[in-house]
């Protein structure tokens, strides 16, 4: 990768005094073919990383669409799911990402105080999501609709499980930026670093959005 | 590779000159504007609030109907996300994003195609009475 580096990486001071020594700027890196390569990859790598994400909601969609009616005698979707309830969560996330895009649009005009309001709402409403599914598993579990019950509930807890842990991890990568935010103000790392979480926020969403039609709706359905 | 990565500098050829495929982009292509954001979000709210009252109005009347109308709802949605809140389009990071997100659905269609096919006709030959029959 870093080939036109190694000249500079090999010099010790004082053995070759008379060798001028090519200025590299230590931020630059080429490719094998010489191209630059700027900083704005992180967002591809970023994006790369998501759709990897993508791929582990896939298996666990695959697995719930192929167990997710044998019910073993136990309770069936329509006897658990509450739609209301259902709607609220989902208008909690999306609610949390239209906050999450006013607080990239603050970013843009550098308005590091309204930034940190919209990312304190943004978590507010990613922490209601979360409350309200907590209670939701609390609910079913109490009922006996334990992911021990049935094929079905065990895939319904890993699906869903899994998106809620990512936006609980969300709000814990949410906070920790806005303390960045907050020491350093926003410096282009910092820019760098919301735009990241802006996508992993908006994806989940788009996730969501699977989980609600596939799992609740149509299981209320069949 | 060589193919798209001269794409990408043809198409921003005229942003930066061609010094470097993708430079810039992070402040060019991946915000949006209040609009944008807005749009997603009523398009959005539609799109959910539709199904949920077909569910639970049972306005349809018959279930398979139902079911595939809400699938091409949260299809609708996800391009809605895509476009408004994601950002993408076919020219950021040269062509890269979109590549990548079209060989992930193709990976994710198979997977849920595939599954689904497979263990249907595995359920369906596994059947008691397919047992002696067969």
């Amino acid at each position: 990768m870093a080939t036109h580096a190694t000249p500079a990486m090999n010099f010790e001071p004082g053995r070759n005094p008379g060798v001028t020594i090519p200025q590299v700027d230590p931020t630059t890196f080429y490719d094998a073919k010489g191209e630059h390569h700027p900083e704005g990859s992180t967002m591809l790598g970023f994006w790369l990383y998501l759709m990897s994400d993508c791929l582990i909601f896939a298996a666990l969609f695959a697995t719930y669409a192929v167990v997710g009616r044998n019910y073993a005698a136990g309770p069936s979707p329509k006897d658990l799911f509450d739609l209301p309830l259902v709607a609220l969560n989902t208008s909690m996330l999306l609610f949390s990402s239209i906050t999450y895009g006013f607080a990239m649009l603050e970013m843009e005009k550098g308005d590091l105080s309204r930034v940190q309001i919209w990312l304190a709402v943004t978590g507010l409403f990613g922490l209601a999501f979360v409350g309200l599914e907590l209670y939701e598993f609390h609910h079913l579990i109490h009922e006996g609709a334990t992911p021990q019950r049935s094929a079905f509930l065990s895939a319904f807890f890993t699906l869903v499980g899994t998106h809620g842990l990512h936006v609980s991890l969300g709000i814990v990568w949410l906070v920790t930026l806005m303390a960045q935010v907050h020491k350093r103000g926003l410096v282009p790392e910092n820019k760098r670093r919301l735009l990241c979480l802006s996508m992993f926020w908006h994806f989940l969403d788009v996730i969501w959005i699977g989980v609600f039609t596939f799992v609740y709706l149509m299981g209320v359905l069949q | 590779m060589s193919a798209a990565s001269k794409a990408g500098h043809v198409e921003r050829g005229h942003v930066d000159h061609g010094h470097g495929h993708g430079h810039g982009h992070a402040d060019a292509g991946s915000h949006g504007s209040f609009k944008d954001y807005m749009t997603g979000f009523v398009l959005s709210v539609i799109l959910t609030a539709i199904p949920f009252i077909l569910v639970m109005g049972n306005i349809l009347g018959n279930d398979r109907i139902t079911g595939i109308v809400i699938m091409g709802f949260a299809v609708a949605q996800i391009v809605v996300h895509m476009i408004y809140f994601l950002h993408m389009n076919t020219k950021s990071e040269g062509g890269w994003t979109i590549l990548a997100l079209i060989f992930t659905l193709t990976l994710v269609i198979i997977t849920l195609a595939g599954s689904l096919w497979v263990m249907y006709h595995l359920n369906t030959n596994m059947m008691p009475q397919h047992m002696h029959m067969g």
